[in-house]
């Protein structure tokens, strides 16, 4: 198996670590949930790539065709961006309290007032 | 027929009462509305309880869509001990909740407190009754997105950092959960977790199993705060408000670690689970570390509810232990204690609430001589606390007696050491706030204390919590017998 036939499950991988990595090393709030959002789209892509069937097509009753992609997964993302969306919205809001709260969003200053 | 419609009514309820807080903006109905939501959860609960004890299993095919395509609720006995101390703790956590809310949340906001709060009711219920791997993601998101919300409620605003803390943590955790899920899928192409289970069986050993296995138990981990993933909940419940982390204290955790047992056992099975990759012993060092660390950093806070927080963490790290014991006896051993250590937790972090309505501080300095002025409120927090140290009569007793039985079976000396070594080291964290508050003489600033009486429904549900407490010291039959047929159930399945 080369490379680019799983592409996407590399693209996935990537991103996920890019993700990842701007959670935990970022220092500015917001920054930190768009790492949460990139490392959250890299699981939607690796939920879409795993619903597509070689030689498949979009699944519609047609009688042209008897092979699907499977639908399955694309609800549950439908569902999932839902659930992201949420959690980003509700992540800038506290921001923004926490901004009106301490005048600033950089995590280590946030810190060192807490103590 | 209603009561064949039980289980989906066991989620709605909460769900459909939520917006009506919003609709009516007014904080004395959304009280209301809670405790009578909780308690007519609570009563769905025990009819579910009696039902599964006359059938053995109930399936629900939501919506009609019968398992593997639809979402299926399934109940089964471990299903309903879940159900009985989430609904009950609600129950008993709302009815002394409305005082407590009023002193330490901006009216304003307080209808809207109510409504995460039984939004975080549905999320846990939820949780708790699925028998789909993606609905049990969705429900685990409603859930900690509104414990977000209601920890980010208070007025002290170190609250907001530690909500966004949370927040972090949890969605990283929830992410992998939802890796896990993905992967599972494309194994076996069903979400059913019974259906799942089979498939597994069938299925042939492959990487992509155990990556989604590892995905699962870290997701799970960071969510019940098993050490080391635990950063997330001492901010959390010490900045709080004091009802909040009491509800959270007393549920949250311990639904998660109903679904790390839901996925060891009735998933994977614990053959595949247990005889990889040397999973028990690693889940046995973070037990032991959770345990000895939870203990010794509980010592040295001034803080109340910071000491109970890091108290919880030993905890969970007993019950941990019982799992990662793979005996029947651990099993039940874990099961006991998550029902008891939710009623001692919750019946501790009551009297703190108390002791934060009352004297506004939750500092342990401060409470210097203060059982004279409230004894009741120090009593009753004696009492959960004798339980939380394990002396015999209470019910921290029975589920360290357990658990020592449990290690000795299992041939694992060293753990009884530990497990005595932390009950000396809880001795040392209560007994520190027994003796400020007994023997130290009262501070001579009282005055600066805005000395409020114990509002009389928070003093009866703190009531009836050390009355479990000491009940099931007792008359154990309740907890005990059920825990080891549930455990006989899912060992041998």
């Amino acid at each position: 198996m080369d490379i680019l036939s799983s592409f996407n499950y590399w693209v996935v991988v990537i991103l996920m670590m890019i993700g990842f990595y701007i959670i935990i090393a970022n220092n500015n709030l917001i920054k930190k949930i768009i790492g949460i959002n990139i490392f959250q789209t890299s699981i939607f892509i690796m939920f879409i790539s795993m619903g597509k069937v070689i030689d498949g097509t979009a699944p519609i009753l047609t009688e042209s065709s008897t092979l699907y992609s499977s639908p399955l997964p694309h609800v549950l993302i439908l569902t999932a961006i839902v659930v992201g969306i949420s959690t980003t919205a509700l992540g800038l809001a506290i921001i923004i309290r926490i901004h009106t709260a301490f005048g600033t969003i950089e995590d280590d200053k946030i810190q060192q007032e807490i103590k | 027929m209603i009561s064949s419609q039980l289980p989906a009514l066991q989620v709605v309820l909460p769900l459909a009462a939520a917006p009506l807080c919003i609709l009516f903006h007014n904080r004395t109905f959304a009280w209301l509305l809670m405790v009578f939501v909780s308690l007519a959860s609570f009563g769905i609960s025990c009819a579910l309880f009696n039902q599964v004890l006359a059938e053995n299993a109930i399936t629900y095919a939501m919506g009609g869509w019968v398992a593997p395509w639809g979402i299926e609720y399934y109940i089964d006995k471990l299903t309903t001990y879940m159900l009985l101390i989430v609904n009950g703790i609600a129950v008993l956590v709302s009815l002394g909740a409305r005082e407590s809310v009023e002193n330490e949340i901006s009216s304003d906001r307080i209808y809207l407190f109510y409504t995460a709060f039984l939004l975080n009711l549905t999320g846990l219920l939820g949780v708790i009754i699925t028998g789909d791997a993606f609905n049990l993601f969705v429900f685990i998101e409603i859930a900690s997105l509104s414990s977000y919300a209601i920890i980010s409620l208070g007025k002290d605003k170190r609250c907001l950092y530690a909500a966004f803390r949370y927040l972090v943590y949890g969605t990283v955790g929830a992410s992998f959960i939802l890796i896990s899920v993905g992967l599972l899928y494309v194994v076996t192409g069903t979400l059913n977790i019974a259906d799942l289970s089979q498939q597994l069986v069938n299925a042939e050993n492959t990487a992509t199993i155990t990556t989604a296995f590892v995905f699962f138990v870290i997701g799970i981990a960071i969510k019940a705060a098993i050490f080391p993933m635990h950063l997330w909940l001492p901010d959390a419940y010490t900045y709080s408000p004091s009802i909040v982390s009491t509800f959270l204290a007393g549920t949250t955790t311990k639904v998660f670690i109903y679904v790390l047992i839901r996925f060891i056992y009735s998933l994977y099975g614990y053959e595949f689970s247990f005889f990889h990759e040397s999973f028990d012993n690693l889940l046995m060092i973070a037990a032991c570390g959770a345990i000895l660390y939870g203990s010794y950093r509980a010592i040295k806070q001034d803080s109340l509810k910071r000491l109970l927080a890091y108290s919880s963490i030993a905890q969970i790290g007993y019950m941990i232990l019982g799992i990662a014991l793979i005996t029947e006896l651990g099993l039940a051993a874990s099961l006991i204690h998550i029902f008891n250590h939710a009623f001692i937790k919750v019946g501790l972090f009551l009297a703190v609430t108390a002791i934060i309505y009352s004297y506004g501080t939750d500092s342990i300095e401060r409470l210097a001589g203060m059982a004279k002025t409230s004894p009741f409120t120090f009593v009753l927090f004696l009492i959960s606390g004798l339980s939380i140290i394990g002396v015999p009569l209470t019910s921290g007793f029975i589920s360290k007696w357990y658990l020592i039985k449990a290690s000795l079976e299992a041939g694992y000396w060293g753990l009884i050491v530990i497990i005595v070594f932390s009950s000396v080291l809880a001795i040392i964290y209560i007994g520190r706030v027994i003796e400020t508050a007994y023997f130290k003489p009262e501070a001579t600033n009282t005055a600066s204390f805005n000395n409020k009486k114990m509002p009389h429904l928070l003093f009866l549900s703190l009531f009836i919590f050390c009355f479990i407490n000491i009940y099931l010291g007792i008359e154990t039959s309740l907890n005990v017998d059920m825990a080891f047929q549930i455990a006989h159930e899912l060992i041998n399945k």
